[in-house]
């Protein structure tokens, strides 16, 4: 598992990849928080990170399309899978590689109420819990594009379906809204609910540390790993 | 040790590898011949683990493939048709990278991956990124990831493919070196490869195992039925009437006459060379033999016969 963590994130800056995410991530980041934070003086990030959810359509895509579909273009997976190392192995180490690099940003941001702090009074829970639930946020994309990127041997493809995917649970609070009142508690509007994975976001925007949505970011990320190493597996069947 | 079990793998409707059973003794070189497109690449993948098959077993060293898998796979060396390299990274990185993929123990990386560098003579080209190099070194570098880890067993998918003369040479001659310590299972569709290098051959058509046996004893035991040319001057036309009185239904008579000149085929059963009981008939049935020779299998007829006598049968099953 370590070896495959470690060439992973290495690859990712072998090749452009890693550097078109981070570049993607702190161009829309540092644009916002000087827009709203600095320019604007708003001494929490909570909003910053509403307006810019956005980021990761961009982004995730652009992370996860090869990280499956190339090894498998490539026959490298003949290499991983006849390997004395398990599925799950090879799964997580591609996903800690994955959270890996998208940690740096993170790390990054987390500076940034320490730069507003030294304008003014911060409030740093309700700051770090903003970055932990956009942290939380772009894991669970991440976990669904690992699990895309396992379904093709075609990166574009990969990363317009990624794209595809993360932008309808984008827009599903807006669907949401379109269902009619008498159908505001039914199946329906529960499934939609589930696939809505930045409404999940809301709570931590609005300053409040949920459980519940904790637990469903980690749920989400748990149900695609656990799908992407079904999906490898199932591949040798067929 | 390897022992495959009447495995079945179908693609839809396609049978690729059709209740394939056999058992691979240690220390020998096992040939798998096959034409194109016989099964001979899913077997190896199934053997691997990378594939699994419908019906039957796969024991390495007494560890089931899909049971046990990481117990097998610790065992088996796998080179695919394709190299499985990673193209941005350097021959060395790549070695280091199978290395930690195989477990194997930081203090002996090293010295390891020396070892096989040299043994493969990668060493010039050791910082050289995989996408930059020609094919007979990435099929190298292939091979140098299958050796790490020293697994007892190697199974090399058409290692030749694609090199010159001269590499093929010397990878055949590595391979005769590492036979002395691994069991070898290669695959090739080229005969005279397979007949130099393996103690056993394993042929497959259509997913079948059609022979499996060394090479001596394949061309003899397909010399027991060998063919004779003969030509006589007969101007009584009687000699397909001889035959029939002497040889009673033995030998099968296949001729016709040019004028004086009877030629045709005898083919014999059984191991017996009749040349001179032959000469020795049709001089007392004063018949001058015009010519006679035995036409000899080759291994390369052995091949062809066993590979299209399983498609008649096919064709006609499809009727």
């Amino acid at each position: 598992m370590k070896a495959i963590y470690k060439r992973e994130v290495a690859g990712y800056f072998r090749s452009m990849t890693g550097y078109v995410f981070l570049f993607f991530i702190f161009l829309i980041v540092g644009i916002y928080f000087y827009a709203y934070n600095l320019l604007n003086g708003y001494p929490s990030m909570n909003v910053t990170f509403n307006s810019i959810t956005f980021v990761f359509l961009l982004a995730v895509p652009v992370l996860t399309m090869r990280v499956l579909s190339e090894e498998r273009r490539h026959k490298t997976d003949q290499l991983l899978l006849t390997a004395p190392v398990s599925v799950a192995k090879i799964v997580l180490g591609k996903f800690l590689a994955l959270l890996t690099v998208y940690m740096i940003p993170i790390g990054v941001i987390c500076l940034y109420p320490l730069i507003m702090r030294v304008f003014g009074k911060v409030s740093f829970a309700q700051n770090y819990t903003a970055i932990l639930g956009f942290f939380l946020l772009g894991a669970a994309n991440i976990a669904v594009g690992l699990f895309i990127s396992s379904l093709t041997e075609n990166t574009i493809i990969a990363a317009v379906l990624t794209f595809v995917v993360m932008f309808l649970s984008y827009i599903m609070s807006g669907l949401e809204s379109f269902l009619p009142s008498s159908m505001s508690d039914g199946i329906l509007y529960h499934v939609m609910e589930a696939c809505n994975v930045d409404g999940h976001f809301q709570s931590f925007v609005d300053g409040t540390f949920e459980v519940t949505a904790v637990v469903y970011f980690l749920s989400v990320m748990v149900v695609f790993v656990f799908l992407t190493m079904q999906s490898i597996k199932k591949r040798r069947w067929s | 040790m390897v022992e495959v079990r009447d495995i079945v793998k179908r693609y839809g409707d396609h049978v690729a590898v059709d209740h394939l059973s056999f058992r691979v003794e240690k220390g020998q070189i096992y040939g798998f011949l096959g034409p194109n497109g016989a099964g001979k690449s899913t077997t190896m993948n199934i053997i691997t683990g990378y594939l699994a098959s419908n019906e039957g077993t796969v024991l390495i060293n007494g560890h089931d493939i899909l049971e046990e898998p990481e117990e097998a796979k610790k065992c088996v060396g796998y080179l695919p048709e394709q190299p499985p390299l990673y193209m941005d990274m350097t021959v060395l990185e790549c070695l280091n990278f199978a290395a930690e993929l195989k477990g194997v123990q930081r203090s002996e990386r090293d010295e390891m991956i020396q070892d096989i560098m040299e043994m493969l003579s990668l060493e010039d080209v050791k910082d050289r990124l995989v996408k930059n190099l020609s094919k007979g070194y990435r099929q190298r570098v292939g091979l140098g990831q299958a050796l790490v880890g020293n697994p007892e067993i190697l199974i090399l998918d058409e290692p030749t493919v694609g090199l010159d003369p001269k590499q093929i040479i010397e990878i055949r001659s590595l391979i005769k070196d590492l036979s002395k310590e691994h069991t070898v299972i290669l695959s090739s569709h080229i005969l005279s490869e397979v007949s130099a290098l393996c103690d056993q051959i394993l042929i497959i058509s259509k997913g079948k195992l059609v022979a499996c046996d060394t090479p001596q004893n394949l061309s003899s035991q397909m010399q027991g039925n060998s063919t004779l040319q003969l030509s006589v001057l007969d101007p009584e036309h009687k000699i397909e009437g001889v035959f029939a009185q002497k040889f009673e239904g033995a030998i099968h008579v296949q001729g016709a006459w040019e004028q004086d000149v009877w030629s045709g085929t005898l083919q014999v059963d059984g191991m017996d060379d009749i040349r001179a009981e032959l000469f020795y008939l049709l001089a007392e049935e004063d018949c001058p033999i015009l010519e006679l020779s035995q036409s000899r299998m080759s291994l390369e007829d052995i091949f062809l016969e066993l590979t299209e006598a399983e498609q008649e049968v096919h064709n006609e099953s499809d009727l």
